[in-house]
């Protein structure tokens, strides 16, 4: 269904993304892992357009995505959060996720639009928060509002980049439960995530990155235990 | 209930806006056609810069355009064509201009759009001076000061209404995001570069006809009085006091600054260039985000800290 191939990216001098591929199948949560600095944000970046790729191909059902303009690319049914929250803060929770609900894929608007956005708050555990001022809520509410405005379209594919981290246990286990739930709904996810015990939750396959290279990709227990893996973990825990 | 009642006040208020030019002489109907004027650049101004945060210069450059217009066409076409084909070519310069410049960073912006109302001036002055000889046009065109007003109210009622729509509307959720986050907006599915574009030129059309319409009040025009950087500071400052992000800031910043400008411009006119720097300062300083958010932020105080707080965590 999405299909990654021989995808490259270059900062100057640096090559943060060496000719990836990968294809994820429609309904399958794949785990993006690596250390820091190995380039999955940078792959979350090219996929939702927000710079385009030095070389290679993405698609999606059939349809190039490379080369398109991020809000395009949006329309196709591509949603993401960041991994440090962007949200539009002159507006309020409801119109944060009113907003791609009115132009993302398959646009709806009036009260359609209000319910499904009230719908997607509540998915997320923001129940009655929809009038409330972004810069009131704390950075885990903030993440749900993006996880809200991600969701609320219904996107053929999710792109969520640490969206776990900084939750306290019991926080975790509730938002491993909400991801879990999009999943059963059928949603296509790609997941950045340091927190191993969400992605063994989550995950049944791991693609790993380290230095801008794919160096493993299967079932998420054995790439986990792959030497090269450990080796690229304990090489990136060794520059910390 | 309540909008209707609002819809009654705003119908009263150019109603009577309407009528004031009939109680007044010749010199205050002089000083309404330049309110009017100001109140017209200013919301044009905020059209555009409030919400996406680009700071626009070329304000004077559209405003030149428009008087430029009628004085090449005076006595070939009726006024009315005239504006038209003024608005139409504001509208293709702001196209044309928005598309080479509104990817750019907002800083570049500022200076590309200072540096386009020069350029407009110096090829209309290089124009004129080789091709035809002469510098200045004369405008014989018969209007009063009354009928030039109220062209003017109903541009500023044109401009607010636009305003309103747009912030009533999905439109204005994308304008929003686009000012807060281009990355938000765009990955939400927003056409940024569209919508800049849409504004800009909607913007720079109420400015050309800004200009267009009070043409006929100089009888002599040359480049360097319709192209006075002059007015493009003034509108930013006015939209800037009264609050740019707001529909009705910047009528309440045109309204108090242009006496002041007035003032300013008969007393001590050699210094009109530093005051208004000053003022510009001032502004930013003491109340960055207009004068209207400070008013709702001390009535929010007086009525207690929760009132009017939309927090339910
Ligand atoms: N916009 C950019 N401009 C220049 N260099 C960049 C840019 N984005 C990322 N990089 C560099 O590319 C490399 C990969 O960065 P990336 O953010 O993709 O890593 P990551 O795997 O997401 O790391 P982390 O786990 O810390 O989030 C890093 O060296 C980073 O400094
Ligand atoms: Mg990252």
């Amino acid at each position: 269904m999405f299909e990654i191939r021989g995808l490259s990216k270059r900062f100057g001098g640096l090559q943060a993304v060496k000719a990836v591929d990968f294809d994820l199948a429609e309904g399958e949560v794949v785990g993006l892992l690596g250390p820091n600095g190995s380039g999955k944000t940078t792959v979350m970046n090219l996929i939702s357009g927000v710079f385009p790729a030095n070389g290679g191909s993405i698609r999606l059902g059939g349809r190039r995505l490379d080369g398109l303009p991020a809000h395009r690319i949006a329309k196709e049914g591509v949603s993401r959060t960041f991994q440090l929250v962007r949200l539009a803060p002159s507006l309020s929770v409801r119109q944060n996720v009113l907003l791609s609900l009115s132009f993302g894929a398959r646009p709806v608007s009036g009260r359609e639009a209000e319910r499904r956005a009230d719908e997607a708050l509540s998915r997320v555990g923001l129940e009655g928060v929809g009038d409330a001022r972004v810069p009131d809520l704390n950075y885990i509410d903030q993440k749900r509002v993006e996880l809200a405005r991600a969701v609320a379209t219904r996107p053929r594919l999710l792109l969520l980049d640490e969206w776990l981290a900084g939750l306290n246990p019991t926080e975790l286990r509730a938002a491993i439960a909400l991801v879990g739930s999009l999943r059963d709904d059928g949603a296509t996810i790609l997941l950045v995530e340091h927190i191993m015990e969400a992605v063994r939750a989550l995950c049944p396959r791991s693609i790993v990155m380290r230095a801008g290279e794919k160096i493993a990709d299967g079932p998420t227990a054995e790439v986990l235990n792959d030497r090269r893996v450990v080796e690229a973990y304990l090489g990136g825990a060794a520059h910390v | 209930m309540r909008p209707a009642v609002s819809a009654l006040a705003c119908a009263l208020l150019v109603a009577g806006l309407a009528a004031l030019p009939l109680f007044v002489g010749g010199y205050g109907q002089g000083v309404l056609v330049g309110l009017m004027n100001a109140v017209v650049l200013a919301s044009a101004w905020a059209l555009f810069s409030g919400p996406t945060k680009y700071v626009s210069l070329a304000t004077v450059a559209f405003f030149g355009i428009g008087a430029y217009t009628v004085a090449v066409l005076t006595e070939t076409m009726p006024f009315g064509a005239i504006l038209a084909v003024a608005g139409a070519i504001g509208v293709a310069v702001a196209l044309l201009v928005g598309l080479a410049t509104l990817r750019l960073a907002g800083v570049y912006f500022v200076i590309f759009s200072f540096g386009l109302a020069e350029l407009v001036r110096q090829i209309i002055t290089w124009f004129e001076t080789s091709v035809n000889r002469t510098l200045g046009r004369y405008i014989f065109i018969d209007l009063s000061a009354t009928a030039i007003y109220w062209m003017l109210l109903a541009l500023a009622v044109a401009v607010i209404g636009t305003r309103w729509l747009i912030e009533r509307g999905r439109l204005g959720l994308a304008v929003h995001a686009i000012g807060d986050d281009e990355i938000v907006a765009r990955h939400a599915g927003v056409d940024v570069t569209k919508v800049k574009l849409a504004l800009f030129a909607l913007s720079a059309l109420a400015m050309t006809l800004a200009g267009a319409i009070q043409a006929p009040r100089w009888t002599y025009v040359e480049p360097s009085i319709v192209f006075n950087p002059n007015i493009s500071f003034t509108a930013l400052i006015m939209a800037l006091l009264g609050g740019a992000t707001r529909l009705w800031g910047p009528v309440f910043g045109a309204v108090p600054l242009f006496f002041f400008f007035e003032w300013l411009s008969v007393t001590m006119p050699g210094q009109f260039s530093i005051v208004l720097g000053l003022t510009f300062i001032v502004i930013v300083f003491l109340v960055p985000n207009g004068v209207l958010d400070l008013a709702e932020k001390g009535l929010r105080k007086t009525r207690g800290p929760n009132a009017g707080d939309a927090r339910h965590v």
